[in-house]
């Protein structure tokens, strides 16, 4: 399908980077290079790679290759394909709210823990609602930690309980009330068809309706979770992807402080 | 056998005396109790199905009202047999009245035993000649269409609905899938009931109910006599429902089942007394169905660190292996796990998973062990995940491992994509052949890194038995020594359902299934 190891296409385009005008780089500045792979309900043949190009013109990409294609099971057709795009973004004009909080090491946050609030704080974490999955939680909490990031477990100044998988959101709250939590945090994985964001949005109304909503400092995190997303719903914070137990145990600390230097939300 | 590993079988031997110890000491826990799953098992195995107006599975209507009349202890089948033989009506119709609430099977007179075994006997040898005769057809297809070659290739299917599971299957099926597993919903696992009829709508996975069993299963057999190579569906015998389950993939042909004996008390929170016993029913059904059984240790590599804490895989895997031979599986059935799950920045990481799994094969030389890919660190990037997965396909061939099942691309992104397992499963094609003799052709130098590796695995899992011996099962998981997870005795989900048997009990299946009457 190549037409060669060297690309002979003329690049006869601006090769200056604009900001406000920003496109996918393959080897040059402004080539707007992008690939991609799908799989169109067609069977394989020239119609299938003619419906691929058409589409990939749709989708915004001038030169539409398909450099492979294979049938996976009859009536259904794979593609690697390869285009310019003609679209830009301006990167200049870019504001993605952020996590306000300076991130310190597991030493440092005791440190400020013990100096700025003067006793250990309460978190209780889970994966709540029909999540199966503990890989965030634990990444975060336990003792062993993640990646060379110790967990909240160990953290001296942090009373840490993890209370694993599928715990309901109403079970959550009870713990919360329980052992005087400072600190909710919430794991969701599974994405499938929006089941986090229902499950996530129960938890603001259950803790709104025990009246602890303003008491807790309320986080969420997961692959597919961003603070956007997290503020949205009605959380303080929202942890993705490569985030760790230090992101999370330095927010704590200072919104924590930030929020009620000193003051005991349940009066104990 | 000639160990490539230099590893000592006298040792060998020594942890599997004491795994056998600490099974036996399960045993005689399990001997005398009953859990309300496996008394619905029992109505199901004679007969009752369906479910009432308010779509109450009819086999825990019948096990609610014992157990709400405190009676449970007695077994399902004593009341109903007892019920046969006052009514005269079959025990589906018997259930149907419970429902309707037309009739009180605890307020009947007790007629004899040998009347009661009477009205059961015709039931017992039907549902037993069913799945006789499913395993027979299994064997027949075997027989005449022929099967992949180990490792299995085995994928699975996703998408809530399994009608759109069947399309993916196929195709899976077409390009080379030896095994379908049809992953569950989320939160499946905690339910106390099977859900009844054909399902549309998941999270994250199918609802397992004998409906969408069988219709796989059909799916399955057509496409395999199209392609010529017999299909083995996989689901879950796992959670508050495991012998259900097993007994309703029993009757519609399953092959492959997740069966483990700890999986759900670490990982689903379900209480030990419950898994214990339910699992022990469960691998009845499976071992007289020939039904391979999955256990699922590669689960404890996600939570604890998997250079470290490798000797649990294998202590448990000990432990697996002689719960499931007291259930009456055989070797040939006991697909034990293990995984590959090392952090890729681990220098020689991948001559320590090497040294695993070769360990694992040399242990268990007959088992058609269950071989897990990368899932703790596939991050999103999707380019050196597949190479992550090919490292751990090479291991595969290298190691003669029985059932691999293969990484995606996509792991951590989405439940796959039928490209998604068209690239895995053409990845693990093309190292399988290129590489198809290469454990024939090496073995590894004394005191070097692979066989020093194994060694120390093998020490820690012994050490680690001696301690689980020593401290009975229970107890030592309650101080957390798998996967760094505690679950107290009496906690976690379903222990009101656990019940010490009473006088009347009977459970008439459970010695004609380890019997071998097959």
């Amino acid at each position: 399908m190549s037409s060669g190891l060297y690309s002979m296409q003329t690049k006869d385009f601006d090769k200056t980077l604009d900001l406000s005008k920003v496109k996918p780089y393959g080897d040059t500045i402004n080539d707007g290079k992008v690939q991609l792979s799908f799989t169109l309900p067609v069977p394989s043949g020239p119609e299938a790679v003619e419906a691929a190009k058409q589409l990939l013109k749709q989708m915004g990409f001038e030169n539409p290759q398909v450099v492979f294609y294979k049938e996976l099971t009859p009536g259904f057709t794979f593609f690697n394909c390869y285009g310019s795009t003609v679209h830009t973004v301006n990167y200049s004009d870019i504001h993605v709210p952020k996590v306000e909080s300076q991130v310190m090491s597991m030493e440092e946050t005791d440190g400020f823990i013990r100096e700025n609030i003067g006793r250990p704080l309460v978190v209780i974490g889970a994966s709540t609602g029909t999540d199966a999955h503990t890989v965030g939680i634990d990444a975060i909490m336990n003792m062993k930690g993640y990646a060379g990031h110790y967990g909240l477990e160990r953290y001296e100044m942090i009373e840490a309980h993890n209370l694993g998988s599928q715990v309901p959101n109403e079970e959550f709250v009870a713990k919360a009330i329980e052992l005087k939590a400072d600190v909710l945090l919430v794991s969701q994985t599974v994405t499938s068809k929006d089941v986090h964001i229902k499950n996530m949005v129960e938890l603001v109304e259950l803790l709104e309706a025990e009246g602890i909503r303003d008491k807790v400092i309320l986080i969420c995190g997961g692959p597919r979770i961003t603070h956007e997303l997290a503020q949205e719903l009605g959380y303080d914070a929202g942890f993705g992807m490569n985030s760790y137990a230090d992101d999370v145990a330095s927010f704590i600390a200072q919104e924590f402080v930030r929020r009620n230097n000193k003051v005991n939300n349940y009066q104990k | 056998m000639q160990s490539k590993l230099g590893l000592n079988f006298k040792r060998v031997e020594y942890a599997r005396q004491i795994a056998k110890s600490i099974a036996d000491d399960v045993q005689n826990f399990v001997s005398n109790y009953t859990t309300i799953a496996v008394e619905r098992t029992l109505c199901r195995l004679l007969g009752i199905d369906g479910v009432d107006s308010n779509q109450v599975p009819l086999p825990n209507v019948v096990t609610d009202e014992l157990k709400s009349k405190g009676v449970l202890s007695h077994g399902a089948v004593f009341y109903i047999a007892n019920a046969m033989v006052n009514t005269s009506l079959n025990p589906q119709e018997i259930a149907e009245r419970i429902a309707d609430g037309t009739l009180d099977i605890t307020k009947l007179n007790v007629v004899s035993y040998e009347e009661r075994m009477k009205a059961i006997e015709p039931l017992i040898k039907a549902s037993i000649e069913k799945i006789k005769s499913n395993r027979a057809k299994r064997e027949q297809y075997i027989q005449t269409l022929g099967e992949g070659s180990k490792p299995y290739l085995y994928v699975i299917v996703a998408t809530g609905n399994i009608y759109e599971d069947v399309v993916q299957a196929e195709a899976a099926a077409r390009q080379g899938a030896d095994i379908i597993a049809v992953i569950r919903t989320t939160g499946q696992s905690l339910l106390d009931y099977v859900p009844y009829g054909a399902t549309t709508e998941g999270f994250g996975g199918t609802y397992a109910t004998q409906e969408n069993f069988r219709i796989m299963r059909k799916a399955l057999d057509k496409v395999g006599e199209e392609i010529g190579r017999y299909i083995r569906l996989c689901n879950y015998c796992s959670g508050l429902c495991m012998p259900e389950i097993a007994v309703m993939g029993a009757f519609e042909g399953l092959d492959v089942m997740l069966n483990d004996a700890l999986y759900g008390i670490l990982f689903r929170d379900i209480n030990m007394q419950r898994t214990l016993i339910d699992q022990y029913f469960s691998r009845a059904i499976n071992g007289f169905a020939g039904v391979i059984i999955n256990t699922g240790e590669d689960n404890y590599l996600t939570t604890a660190d998997a250079y470290e804490e490798a000797h649990t895989v294998l202590a448990s895997d000990f432990i697996n292996e002689q719960l499931a031979s007291l259930a009456g599986i055989p070797e040939e059935q006991m697909g034990l796990g293990h995984a590959f799950e090392m952090d890729p920045e681990l220098t020689n990481g991948f001559l320590y998973e090497l040294a695993q799994a070769q360990m694992t094969r040399e242990i268990f030389p007959n088992a058609p062990l269950k071989y897990m890919p990368p899932t703790k660190y596939m991050t999103g990037n999707i380019f050196k995940g597949h190479v992550q997965d090919a490292l751990f396909n090479i291991i595969g061939i290298w190691t003669h491992q029985g059932i691999q099942l293969l990484g995606m691309l996509t792991e951590a992104i989405h439940t796959p994509f039928m490209s998604d397992r068209y690239l895995s499963i053409e990845n693990a094609k093309y190292i399988f052949n290129n590489m198809r003799n290469i454990g024939d052709e090496i073995i590894f130098k004394e005191g070097g890194i692979v066989r020093n590796r194994a060694n120390q695995v093998l020490e820690g899992a012994i050490s680690l038995l001696e301690s689980i011996d020593h401290e009975g099962l229970f107890s030592a998981l309650e101080k957390g020594i798998f996967a760094d997870v505690k679950r107290p005795r009496n906690g976690g989900k379903g222990l009101d359902g656990v019940v010490e048997k009473g006088h009347n009990y009977i459970n008439p299946f459970i010695e004609i299934m380890k019997g071998g009457k097959r």
